[in-house]
């Protein structure tokens, strides 16, 4: 895995909102076609730290570099051709309220104007499939449950041909038969697209299934990073208690 | 956290009168400059209406529509009371005929376009504000920023021609509406023949008037359409949030449209 080259290069990210820092000189790394989780608390800026990855926020200081293009110094109107590249799949899942299953799955490719309606059409069922939602593609979003929602988020986000998708809570407020949906769904875009992922979570059990890599995010830095394996027996207090729930636990011991 | 911050600032600006007012000028200059720019912006993207023309003729519909019954309501009785109004008055000196020329020029000139864009700031602005401030808060616009749509060309273009266009109209409607109902009551409480009002109307009613009324009735759309979008991209803070952007979205269309209203008639009567 470590041949893979680096995809986004995060370097000395700092951000604070209203004199409270919640990213610390980050630095971080993400491989190209590896799945990398990123775990903390809640309120840890997980979410922030992705959302400065697509722009959405700016850093007060430091760079993040896509294919070596700083996009920290871009304007609106030229991050357009980057975040072409990337989507994100919202916590809330985001979609558009008025608009179809379907529709809000297309319109990403429908608003470029490109493609016929046709083939738009075509893009939409396929990656309905993909996430087998396809049976609900005339459903309002407000018709569906939680996971559904996630799922054709997930579709929306695939429709644009991505290289790099980005989770924020895939699994958070699943039951876990479809959390562990969701983590299939995402192993299975690793394998079939060869797709860079990047995963915000805080469900353990979710990291260790999905991830090729795992940073822990705490107190606004990455603190701990490395396979699962090796984050099983870390040394380090904090991971061992975010793994286990518990402080300083002896096994068979009291 | 927030809220210290809130209940501090709050209480140093109440003992300084000089902070206070300094704070809500540059609040107020601030404000005014967003709004330009949001205009300028939107503007801009008018270059994309053709390919949205069916977004456009969607709102057009759900505004005109949707408002056509209470705008309808609103000029009929306002026209019929200005009758009553000035005719009392009039009649004492013996003037009741000339109120086929007071009653379609104020309608037109003021009353109609006046009426029908504050009738339309309450009902579509909120309702601009509301629905784009739920979309920004549910993260909905943030998602349309990562599928590459602006959310300007999106949410604020199409809304704003459709205001800037639908609003004439309802004012054509509003000043023929409220123009009926004055004849009738001049006729039925002065006894002026429908006849002689509409004589009067077209002595004294000219076509530059009802352009003039219109043309200040596309700037109220525009104006409208710009205020809700603003405040609708900006809210945050969950539900409570957009009830606060509805609020103030409608108090900033309400006291745009009486400053834009004096100044446009008072540089172009």
């Amino acid at each position: 895995m470590a041949v893979n080259g680096v995809e986004i290069d995060i370097q000395k990210l700092n951000k604070s909102f209203n004199r409270l820092q919640v990213l610390k000189d980050l630095d971080l790394k993400i491989r190209k076609g590896e799945t990398t989780v990123i775990i903390g608390g809640s309120g840890t800026g997980k979410s922030v730290l992705l959302k400065h990855i697509i722009g959405l926020i700016k850093p007060d200081s430091g760079k993040i570099l896509i294919h070596g293009i700083d996009i920290t110094t871009k304007d609106e109107s030229e991050l357009g051709e980057i975040r072409s590249r990337f989507a994100m799949v919202f916590q809330s899942a985001a979609l558009l309220n008025s608009l179809t299953v379907a529709e809000n799955v297309g319109l990403g490719l429908k608003e470029q104007h490109r493609l016929s309606k046709k083939q738009i059409d075509e893009t939409v069922m396929e990656k309905l499939t993909l996430v087998k939602m396809e049976q609900k593609h005339n459903s309002m979003p407000e018709e569906l449950s939680g996971g559904m929602k996630k799922r054709v988020a997930i579709a929306r986000a695939l429709a644009m041909n991505p290289e790099v998708v980005l989770y924020d809570e895939p699994t958070a407020g699943l039951d876990p038969i479809m959390a562990g949906n969701i983590d299939e769904l995402i192993m299975e875009l690793k394998e079939k697209f060869k797709m860079t992922s990047v995963v915000v979570t805080h469900d353990m059990e979710s990291a260790f299934f999905i991830g090729d890599h795992i940073c822990m995010l705490y107190q606004g830095r990455i603190i701990e990073e490395g396979d699962p394996e090796s984050f099983r027996h870390s040394k380090n207090d904090i991971v061992t208690q975010f793994i286990t729930r518990h402080r300083n636990v002896k096994v068979g011991g009291t | 956290m927030r809220g210290e911050k809130l209940v501090k600032e709050r209480f140093y600006t109440m003992v300084n009168p000089l902070t206070y007012v300094g704070t809500r000028a540059l609040n107020l200059f601030q404000l005014a400059g967003e709004l330009l720019q949001l205009f300028v912006n939107t503007l801009y993207r008018c270059k994309h209406a053709f390919r949205n023309l069916d977004k456009i003729f969607h709102f057009m519909v759900k505004m005109g529509v949707n408002t056509l019954p209470i705008a309808t309501f609103t000029s009929l009785f306002v026209g019929m009371v200005m009758v009553l109004q000035t005719g009392y008055t009039l009649e004492k000196f013996g003037m009741a005929e000339s109120l086929g020329a007071i009653v379609p020029i104020a309608m037109a000139r003021e009353l109609g376009p006046v009426l029908t864009a504050l009738l339309l700031a309450g009902r579509i602005g909120a309702a601009i504000t509301a629905e784009i401030g739920t979309m920004n808060v549910s993260e909905e616009v943030a998602a349309l920023k990562t599928l590459n749509i602006d959310p300007v060309r999106y949410l604020s273009m199409p809304r704003f021609l459709a205001c800037l266009c639908m609003l004439p109209v309802l004012v054509i409607y509003a000043d023929a509406i409220g123009i009926l109902g004055g004849a009738s009551v001049a006729a039925a409480y002065f006894h002026i023949p429908v006849k002689v009002y509409f004589d009067r109307m077209a002595e004294s009613l000219e076509v530059l008037d009802i352009i003039k009324g219109l043309v200040k009735a596309a700037i109220f759309g525009a104006t409208i359409a710009i205020v809700g979008c603003h405040y609708g991209l900006k809210a945050d803070g969950g539900a409570a949030g957009v009830g606060e952007a509805t609020t103030k979205s409608v108090v900033c269309s309400f006291v745009s449209i009486y400053i834009l209203n004096y100044f446009i008639t008072r540089l172009w009567l």
